[in-house]
């Protein structure tokens, strides 16, 4: 942990927001600039979806003496994930709890990520999960991002909002909290298909507003870490 | 014996990926049996989201014990839907959930109920709630998924841990499959498609 720079955890109350698409699209985006070390570390241990997701099911960890080491997808950006200890899609993780602690502090402890600009950690969904939470223990928020945030319709481009934001949303949220709105990302339905292909959205449709959302997002983080000293927390919420 | 006696059938929701909408499946289910007659009771155990209150407008409730148990909360006049939910036990709605292991295994009971529907956390596999309904021999399982395969990846460890723990799957439910825009009746799938039969097929259960 000491060659890293930026530790972004990346946090949610709610399953199903996105956390995983976002992180890694995040990753994507911070690793376009070959000069920036990116490292994605997965702790989801019950759902780990990042390995699908960066199209790296099926890789293998290994062990050095050093401690474990990542995936690399590219020379820049490296991947830990559970999912890479599964042996089949199959295969049920069941945990009980102390060794699901001990399984996730081993995971932190013992990668060797080498020097790294920005660790982009997936939170488990049910410990630090709320704003609150965050406020308690003095973690610095960058800010939230509402996710499926307003579909617009390939056929007739008119808009609509299929999780309505009946009580605001994360605007008033943000207002509320006082906490930066760092964007709402569209649904597109492009997302889904490359994130089951294991590939870059913005690769696969680089005009989309969804696509324009995620940049805009990705700068603030960018502008948010080099303001402030290592650690920042990033919200994720819908 | 104990509080589960009187209850006939017993579902449980599941799913192993977060935000498939077990939550609003289980609402939709049980507002479906009651229209059919049936007394439902739902018990919604998700420890770290317990949407089910809102959904039924009746979050912000107090609940009490009694002697026998907790009394669960009647969501209509005609109480024919009783919820128990962890969401009742949080004062305020901006409350963080934080539990540690042993507590997970609380006293919600559903009381006199026909059938039962657990909405059970997606990321966490809890073999708790299994082994305590085990005694009262569930119906089975409703296992939700969306159609992409991200969400299929997660839901298949789901069917495998219903294996191993011996819980029957009543069938995969498919959800968000496909979206009809308002404007102009053209379907959409935002979230892929055929995942959820695939994954019934896959998994030698039926895709309801």
């Amino acid at each position: 942990m000491k060659t890293v720079k930026h530790k972004i955890l990346v946090l949610s109350g709610k399953g199903g927001v996105g956390k995983s698409t976002f992180s890694a699209h995040l990753a994507h985006g911070l690793a376009e600039d070959e000069n920036t070390q990116v490292a994605l570390l997965d702790i989801d241990i019950c759902g780990p979806s990042i390995p699908k997701i960066m199209g790296l099911e099926g890789e293998q960890v290994h062990q050095s003496g050093s401690g474990w080491s990542p995936v690399f997808l590219e020379d820049n950006l490296g991947v830990m994930s559970v999912g890479f200890l599964l042996s089949s899609p199959d295969d049920a993780v069941i945990w009980r709890g102390p060794k699901k602690n001990g399984m996730i502090k081993q995971f932190l402890r013992d990668v060797d990520w080498g020097e790294v600009d920005y660790l982009i950690e997936v939170s488990l969904q049910d410990v630090r999960k709320e704003i609150n939470f965050c406020h308690k223990v003095k973690l610095p928020i960058i800010g939230v991002v509402e996710n499926m945030s307003g579909f617009t319709c390939p056929k007739c481009q008119k808009e609509s909002q299929i999780f309505l934001p009946t009580t605001g949303g994360a605007e008033v949220m943000c207002q509320d909290l006082k906490v930066p709105l760092l964007g709402k990302v569209p649904l597109d339905p492009r997302i889904g298909k490359s994130c089951d292909k294991g590939e870059s959205f913005f690769a696969e449709a680089p005009d989309s507003p969804a696509t324009l959302a995620y940049r805009s997002i990705i700068q603030r983080i960018q502008e948010s870490c080099s303001l402030r000293q290592p650690k920042g927390e990033n919200l994720v919420g819908s | 014996p104990g509080n589960l006696a009187g209850v006939r059938h017993i579902i449980l929701v599941l799913s192993g990926k977060g935000g498939v909408g077990k939550s609003t499946i289980s609402t939709e289910l049980a507002l479906a049996l009651r229209h059919a007659g049936k007394k439902v009771g739902i018990l919604d155990v998700d420890l770290c989201g317990p949407s089910i209150p809102r959904m039924l407008r009746v979050q912000g409730k107090a609940v009490h014990q009694c002697d026998s148990g907790w009394v669960p909360v009647f969501v209509d006049q005609e109480q024919s839907i009783s919820l128990m939910s962890v969401g009742f036990l949080l004062e305020k709605p901006d409350e963080a959930v934080v539990w540690r292991g042993p507590k997970k295994n609380g006293n919600d009971r559903p009381g006199d109920s026909t059938v039962s529907l657990l909405a059970s956390p997606a990321a966490l596999l809890h073999m708790a709630v299994v082994d305590a309904l085990r005694p009262y021999s569930p119906l089975g399982a409703l296992v939700v998924t969306t159609p992409q395969a991200v969400s299929v990846g997660d839901v298949r460890r789901e069917l495998t841990f219903c294996k191993k723990v011996g819980l029957r799957v009543i069938g995969v439910v498919e959800n968000m499959s496909g979206f009809v825009c308002p404007h102009c009746a053209e379907c959409t799938n935002i979230f892929s498609r055929g995942g959820g039969e695939e994954l019934a097929r896959h998994a030698g259960v039926p895709f309801l």
